[in-house]
């Protein structure tokens, strides 16, 4: 995959030749940044590599940056200079460029296909390195070298841990030739995509595990939906739920032990949570309505879903140890859909009205609800795992494609793909091993 | 081809009964067991309109043996009568298996209540027939509203096949929710066609 992802940077014109299940995702920055901070990258030196890279390192930081929405990266054009090391740097040059901060660094080569990456981020104001970092990689690991880079340097400026080390899991359908499923996992950036599992019958709803090491879905490769779990390094898989009617919406607990799950086996859609290793069931809700789409407190202690008990669709909340749900959407005809920040204190959600379906985000405490997008059919919010941005899915004239969306409203960027539908994503946890 | 096959034995199997009766009984009950024939039968005996071909075949039936033609009509009328026929059949009144639904509502409509009638009858009447009950809807509320939305379809479906005599282990429910349209496109025109049910039919 990754040998795709370099194909694509250099040959962009070729992918229409590569399969569309395995084409990258690419980016585009689609909404301002006013406000952000200005910084430079200066492109790395390699005189000291003997074979040219297949990784551009700074391109790939500078796109990581600019889709915070915190960060607006100088374009390489207007460079004022080209140093690799802070003391080449003449801050008076960067300080007229109007920039705040500046990144410079080198890569060395240990040994062949063994790198050695050095970067420096300094601050032109004070004119002083505010950190600097050797990174050992290899041909193979580039890529998330570069984001580990964009991490370090994010964290460094906002005091916030960066999310571009990160995956996403999306699934790609499409319907016109013949369909087709394909359960995928990207990069953030929609490069290093692995495909998961591929069908000619549905698929959806993947759940990251909290360690990031397993995916559980829904499949209906039996011509019947059913929930499984696959752990993506061996591809080693469970069938966890095949109940008659729905067997819909896992989301793994924060603990990893337990799945919350919609099945209809009593007869309407209710909440359940199922203990993985045992397989036991407890029944949450008990409604004539809809239920579905669990997911939990950040503490582990509630299931926040949404039911239509009420007339239209809106959030509850109920208490892992069961008992009466609690309304806790107020505001518009049709809130769906929560994902719940990282912090606990907000949950991103479906908002509807007029037939217009946005992204919008509601603060627990105060209740405040505030809109995130202004199109007309968003779906699938998911929270990055620092709480600063909110994935999601957005249907775009005959195709849907994946956006993120920065909390504050500033950063928007379209993960844009060349055919096939993208659906809901679900942003994955941090502690990933590399 | 197939079709005009079917009725001529039909109608075949039509004179011979007749013939039969008539030889054992009198005239006056001829007429009376021609109405008495089931529907379907009748229909295509009606829509065959070949009664100058039934003269030969009452002459080919009065040279054969009775018994031969006895045994033909068997065939004949299990032929007929079998579900996979009927099935096949499509001017039967089974031969349409969509049932639509309003926005976001899983309330059969009027207008498709003699349509679902005719397929629990279907069902009733052929142990041997299983359905399966695809619920659908049209991509607007969330995928998961979708899923449970599409079960409730497919569940009112069920709920009158089963009131009409079908049994609970001839019906399977499934939703694919917004899963699988059956138009593509954001239109009301896409979406009033993708919010349905399909019957899907199996002969054991």
């Amino acid at each position: 995959m990754n040998k795709l992802a370099k194909i694509f940077i250099s040959l962009p014109l070729l992918m229409v030749a590569f399969s569309p299940l395995n084409a990258a995702l690419t980016i585009e920055i689609t909404e301002g940044t006013e406000g952000a901070l200005p910084i430079a990258v200066v492109p790395f030196d390699t005189s000291k590599v003997a074979s040219k890279l297949s990784e551009d390192i700074a391109q790939i930081v500078s796109n990581d940056l600019n889709r915070s929405g915190v960060l607006t990266v100088l374009s390489q054009t207007s460079l004022p200079a080209k140093p690799h090391y802070s003391q080449e740097v003449e801050y008076p040059a960067w300080r007229a460029a109007e920039q705040d901060y500046l990144v410079v660094g080198r890569i060395l080569e240990k040994s062949s296909g063994q790198y050695e990456i050095q970067f420096q981020l300094l601050d032109v104001l004070k004119q002083k390195q505010l950190i600097g970092y050797t990174l050992q990689s290899s041909k193979r690991k580039l890529r998330s070298s570069a984001h580990k880079i964009s991490d370090l340097i994010y964290e460094k400026i906002t005091g916030v841990r960066g999310a571009f080390s990160t995956r996403i899991a999306y699934i790609r359908a499409q319907q016109n030739q013949g369909r087709k499923y394909v359960l995928q996992v990207a990069d953030t950036d929609g490069f290093n995509t692995q495909t998961v599992l591929e069908s000619d019958e549905p698929l959806m709803s993947p759940s990251w595990s909290p360690d990031g090491q397993s995916l559980a879905y829904v499949s209906f490769e039996n011509r019947r939906p059913e929930i499984f779990i696959q752990h993506l390094s061996t591809a080693k898989r469970i069938k966890l739920t095949g109940f008659k009617g729905i067997n819909s919406a896992p989301s793994w607990s924060p603990n990893g032990e337990y799945l919350a799950v919609v099945l209809s086996k009593d007869g309407d859609p209710e909440i359940y949570l199922m203990h993985i290793e045992s397989k036991r069931l407890t029944r949450l809700t008990d409604h004539r309505g809809i239920d579905t789409e669990p997911v939990w407190s950040n503490n582990g202690q509630s299931i926040i879903f949404t039911s239509d008990r009420g007339g239209s669709p809106q959030i509850y909340e109920v208490p892992v140890t069961g008992g009466k749900p609690r309304r806790i959407t107020f505001e518009g005809q049709y809130n769906a859909a929560a994902s719940v920040s990282p912090d606990g204190k907000y949950i991103a959600l479906v908002y509807g009205d007029g037939g217009q379906y946005k992204i919008a985000q509601l603060e627990l405490d105060t209740g405040n609800l505030i809109m995130l997008t202004n199109s007309n059919l968003d779906e699938s919010p998911s929270f990055s795992p620092n709480g600063k941005m909110v994935l999601y899915a957005s249907t775009r004239g005959d195709n849907s494609v994946l956006y993120a969306v920065s909390v504050d409203g500033r950063g928007k960027h379209k993960l844009s793909d060349q055919s096939g539908d993208i659906r809901e994503p679900a942003w994955g946890p941090y502690n990933l091993k590399q | 081809m197939k079709l005009l096959n079917v009725s001529s034995k039909i109608l075949l199997l039509c004179v011979t009964t007749v013939f039969i009766t008539a030889c054992q009984t009198g005239s006056d009950e001829i007429i009376q067991d021609s109405t008495s024939m089931d529907g379907v039968e009748q229909s295509q005996l009606e829509g065959s309109g070949v009664s100058a071909e039934s003269t030969t075949d009452l002459t080919v039936l009065e040279d054969g043996s009775d018994s031969s033609a006895i045994a033909f009509d068997d065939e004949a009328q299990a032929k007929a009568k079998s579900p996979q026929a009927m099935l096949d059949n499509a001017d039967s009144n089974i031969a349409n298996r969509v049932i639509y639904f309003q926005y976001d509502s899983a309330k059969i409509s009027d207008d498709s209540l003699s349509m679902i009638e005719a397929h629990g009858n279907f069902i009733a009447s052929n142990g041997n027939v299983s359905a399966r009950l695809e619920g659908n809807t049209d991509e607007r509320g969330t995928r998961e509203h979708n899923i449970a939305l599409g079960d409730r379809r497919a569940q009112s479906v069920r709920r009158l096949l089963l009131f009409q005599g079908a049994s609970a282990d001839q019906l399977e429910t499934i939703s694919y929710g917004e899963e699988r349209p059956a138009v593509l496109g954001h239109t009301e025109d896409a979406w009033v066609k993708n919010r349905r049910v399909e019957i899907v039919y199996e002969v054991n």
